[in-house]
């Protein structure tokens, strides 16, 4: 499953983003699933807001780190897509 | 990007992860009491089950609770016996959300249940785990053996998605429901569950010796196996579907809680720190409680976690397996239960001496005239069952 660019994607009740100080790193937190969450897919879901739409995430990563967009833009709405598919991100 | 995104599940673990074998735990099973209106056959508790008067109090189970966020614990499984007999749920589930740990409901949905998920909506409740048992009133009365239950289980998830919390619907399937798995998945989108567990009947505790009552013909299986891969296509971006799949028909076995004493810790009503529930079935075990010590220590250092971490105490054919980090040669209670050895092959590996002898049982039993349900009672636990592959 991939996410459409006017996707606007969000974090559902029961799905949090936490910076676990134990292991040092983000993970996101879902019913009875935990998924580890390294800096790259962190930039990610700190755009993931409710309002952005997955073309603004893009713009704004691409913004940030030196990567056409298109690269950007296909890595993001795999992992949003995903995570669709699993329940953990709504639109 | 989405190889970034590795998932480290929390209760059952398809794919392994390599991680030292005292890391650090990420899911606590917190059983509260054991009471609970429901009388299910296949019930996971021991057959020796709590009194309320043995109970951890409040402030025990807070300081466990602190523990464990300390430990890197990050979520936990509020469950029993029903938790919401427990009138400080709501105080120890606000607890849980200021320490940070995600919190889990696993309830039956009756008794105090809908009363109180107000409160523990507002206390900062995740997510809630509902059982079902079967996808009719008829069915389900009859298995929990309680008039009205599912009714009231069908009104309580209308509250939890009322609310907005994220709802999974738990179906332990056997030989009296695996008929209307197909109904049960149709039920789960219907309550706007966003999970469904279609999980098969594992046979320690109350299943064990309601085995010959539960136990499903292979046929039954196999087109349950199916329905619920071919659901889980049709249904991606609606329903999630988890399956436990019936061990005694398997090839090879389930990594037990993940590995023993490797993801995940279970805390009894009275205390008792158990690396699976059903793990006070293995004879000789020394388990610490929370009473007399600090939750991190129980983890890194009771006699009873690490009986069987890593793979050092394994035997053939276990330790040259290829599968043996995957699986980790299997459930160390079933082991004990079918082959009456802790420490063998589970025998619902295809490579265990015992595995053809379990399979014949399992057809055996499902083949003859199911006999009646020994109800789970406290108090009503039958002589200690003996039966098995190595009797």
């Amino acid at each position: 499953m991939r996410a459409e660019e006017t996707d606007v994607p969000r974090l559902p009740r029961g799905v949090k983003l936490k910076y676990d100080q134990v292991r040092a790193r983000h993970v996101l937190l879902a019913p009875e699933r935990a998924f580890d969450i390294d800096e790259t897919a962190a930039a990610v879901l700190e755009l993931v807001d409710g309002k952005r739409t997955c073309a603004e995430i893009v713009d704004a990563l691409a913004a940030r780190y030196d990567e056409k967009r298109e690269v950007i833009a296909d890595d993001v709405k795999d992992m949003i897509g995903g995570l669709i598919a699993r329940r953990v991100i709504e639109t | 990007m989405n190889e970034t995104v590795a998932e480290m599940e929390t209760r059952q673990s398809p794919q392994p992860v390599a991680t030292p074998p005292v890391g650090h735990p990420i899911g606590i099973l917190a059983e509260l009491t054991h009471r609970c209106p429901l009388r299910c056959p296949y019930c996971s508790n021991p057959l020796e089950l709590e009194r309320r008067e043995t109970e951890l109090d409040t402030a025990t189970w807070k300081r466990v609770l602190s523990e464990a966020a300390a430990l890197g614990i990050l979520h936990v499984h509020l469950s029993g016996g029903e938790p919401t007999a427990r009138p400080d749920l709501v105080e120890l589930t606000a607890h849980c959300a200021a320490e940070g740990l995600y919190t889990n409901l696993i309830t039956s949905g009756i008794g105090r249940a809908s009363g109180m998920i107000d409160a523990l909506s507002e206390a900062g409740l995740d997510h809630v785990q509902l059982s079902v048992q079967g996808a009719s009133a008829e069915t389900g009365d009859r298995i929990g053996g309680y008039k009205g239950g599912h009714a009231a289980k069908l009104e309580f998830a209308r509250k939890v998605t009322d609310l907005g919390l994220p709802l999974t619907l738990n179906a332990v399937i056997h030989r009296g429901n695996i008929h209307e798995v197909e109904d049960i998945i149709a039920l789960a989108v219907a309550l706007k569950a966003r999970r469904l567990e279609v999980a098969h009947t594992q046979y320690y505790g109350w299943a064990y010796v309601n085995r010959a009552a539960l136990m499903p013909a292979r046929p039954d299986v196999d087109r349950s196996v199916a329905l619920v891969e071919e659901a889980r296509r049709s249904l991606e971006g609606i329903l999630v579907i988890d399956m436990v799949i019936p061990d005694y028909y398997a090839r090879y076995p389930k990594p037990c809680s993940g590995g023993w004493g490797r993801r995940t810790l279970n805390v009894t009503p009275t205390g008792r720190v158990l690396p699976c529930h059903a793990a006070e079935s293995i004879p000789n075990l020394e388990f610490w409680s929370v009473r007399d010590r600090a939750l991190g220590d129980i983890w890194r250092s009771s006699p009873a976690f690490n009986a069987f971490r890593g793979t050092d105490w394994m035997r053939e054919p276990c330790r040259s397996c290829d599968r043996r980090e995957m699986d980790f040669g299997g459930c160390r209670c079933q082991a004990m239960a079918l082959a009456g050895d802790a420490a063998a092959t589970d025998p619902a590996c295809s490579l265990s001496p015992f595995h053809a002898r379990v399979e014949a049982l399992a057809t055996e039993e499902a083949a003859a005239v199911a006999p009646d349900y020994i109800y789970r009672t406290i108090g009503g636990a039958p002589g200690k069952a003996s039966e098995g592959a190595a009797s």
